[in-house]
């Protein structure tokens, strides 16, 4: 079975380690808060000026003025600090962030990730994105392994817009774990009864398949 | 207005000289910490025209929505756009220009134009349409592209107190895009929740010196939640 969007962000919250600084896109990403292992603390950073962002606030602590990179509502834990977006740039571009996660379109061999823009439809913007991939260090791509009608997003090249050129390292699908490296894919781990034949027919780019693959656990 | 007293009497006042086909700077993240009374003025005067540096462009009722109804607006300079209708209309019309920058790129874009810095060079955006027809260099084996700094002939501003002198104090994250956009103006007005007297803010609190503040004034303020979202329990 494909993992659900919930098993996807679990296997991505393995990847944590204790104190780490975090950020989250929007989507699956924000779903790996509800993963962090028991014992370990990461602290939260929200792009438009927040370290240590909480959870969502119940009625009565509803701030107007207290929202994530989103624009949903949130509150901000102990030992939070709120700061201007040259600030939280600054962080990001300087590679203080410890992990990244973000969603995509397509990512490549090379690296290469497209997550903002589909020629044609109307285009709202990279946000923080762009800033992201190029200044973080450790990233991770979840998405789907293929579209609906199971074109591939595992590509040999981006047809969509890049959002930053070689950056991406690791790729959390629906079907396995891959990294990238040396202008290929390498699969490293598969979706439990997933196998290995289907990834290979849903991935377009270049991929190495060791001997054996181990199934992920949940 | 006299010395370093920078409060205006009114509206009016705070907006004076504001031109068409001018360039404004806004603070603000989406409908958080949005100066919404400059933008109701700037309604009001029906400038023409105009370029805005701000992040988002508001929605179609509110923020900078409001002046996409009486096209005011000629050119968007943001990092995401298009959470609105008109907006969508008038940019398939040609009547509207948009150029889109990366977030942390337009923060620095402010920062360097309040700074008196030209240009700077970033990896944000090497290798994507973002970075197409612009210098780039190698800087210890990485590329970056080279970005130009942004300076407005006018700055509007949302802080949460302000003394008299301009002495200004932001709350939670509705800081975001208000320091650098203070110091981006050629003149620059901040809407504050609260005037206080010199003095009542701790100098060592303080997040924007008043010596980027031209004109202060106290709004009030609707404080529209954009995406109301709340937690079970």
């Amino acid at each position: 079975m494909a993992l659900t969007r919930e098993q996807m962000a679990q296997r991505v919250a393995r990847e944590l380690q204790d104190g780490y600084y975090v950020n989250l896109g929007i989507g699956i990403p924000t779903l790996v808060a509800n993963y962090i292992p028991k014992g370990m603390t990461v602290m939260l950073q929200s792009e438009n000026g927040l370290l240590g962002m909480g959870p969502f606030p119940t009625e009565a602590e509803l701030d107007a003025d207290l929202i994530n990179a989103g624009k949903q509502t949130v509150t901000a834990i102990t030992g939070a600090s709120y700061f201007s977006s040259a600030d939280s740039f600054a962080m990001i571009r300087g590679g203080h962030v410890d992990f990244t996660v973000l969603g995509a379109f397509e990512v490549d061999i090379e690296g290469n990730i497209a997550s903002y823009m589909i020629p044609g439809k109307m285009v709202k913007g990279m946000g923080g994105a762009m800033d992201l991939v190029a200044g973080a260090a450790n990233i991770i791509v979840t998405m789907t392994h293929a579209s609906k009608h199971g074109e591939s997003k595992l590509l040999t090249r981006c047809s969509l817009p890049l959002t930053g050129a070689g950056c991406i390292k690791k790729v959390v699908t629906d079907l396995a774990y891959v990294e990238i490296r040396e202008g290929k894919f390498w699969l490293k781990e598969r979706a439990p009864g997933v196998s290995v034949d289907e990834i290979v027919r849903l991935t377009e780019g270049k991929m190495v398949i060791p001997d054996v693959v181990p199934e992920m656990e949940f | 207005m006299a010395g370093f007293d920078k409060v205006v009497k009114n509206y009016d006042e705070a907006l004076a000289g504001l031109q068409d086909g001018m360039t404004v700077i806004a603070g603000g993240f989406g409908l958080c910490g949005i100066p919404e009374g400059l933008i109701a003025q700037i309604r009001k005067m029906g400038t023409r025209d105009l370029t805005f540096v701000s992040n988002n462009c508001g929605v179609d009722d509110f923020g900078l929505g409001v002046l996409l109804a009486g096209k005011q607006i000629r050119k968007m300079v943001s990092s995401y756009v298009g959470e609105n209708k008109l907006f969508e209309e008038q940019l398939l019309a040609g009547e509207l220009e948009v150029e889109l920058v990366p977030q942390g790129t337009l923060a620095e874009k402010m920062r360097a134009g309040g700074a008196g810095i030209p240009a700077f060079f970033t990896a944000t955006g090497y290798g994507t349409l973002v970075g197409e027809g612009k210098e780039v260099r190698e800087f210890d084996g990485r590329h970056y592209i080279m970005e130009r700094s942004i300076v407005g002939d006018f700055a509007i501003v949302k802080a949460w107190k302000g003394d008299r002198y301009g002495n200004l104090v932001y709350r939670n994250t509705a800081r975001n895009f208000n320091p650098m956009a203070a110091t981006a103006g050629k003149i620059t007005v901040v809407e504050v929740e609260e005037i206080v007297e010199p003095g009542e803010l701790d100098p060592n609190e303080i997040h924007t010196p008043g010596i980027y503040v031209n004109r202060l004034i106290q709004g009030s303020f609707e404080k529209r939640i954009e995406r109301r979202t709340l937690r079970a329990d």
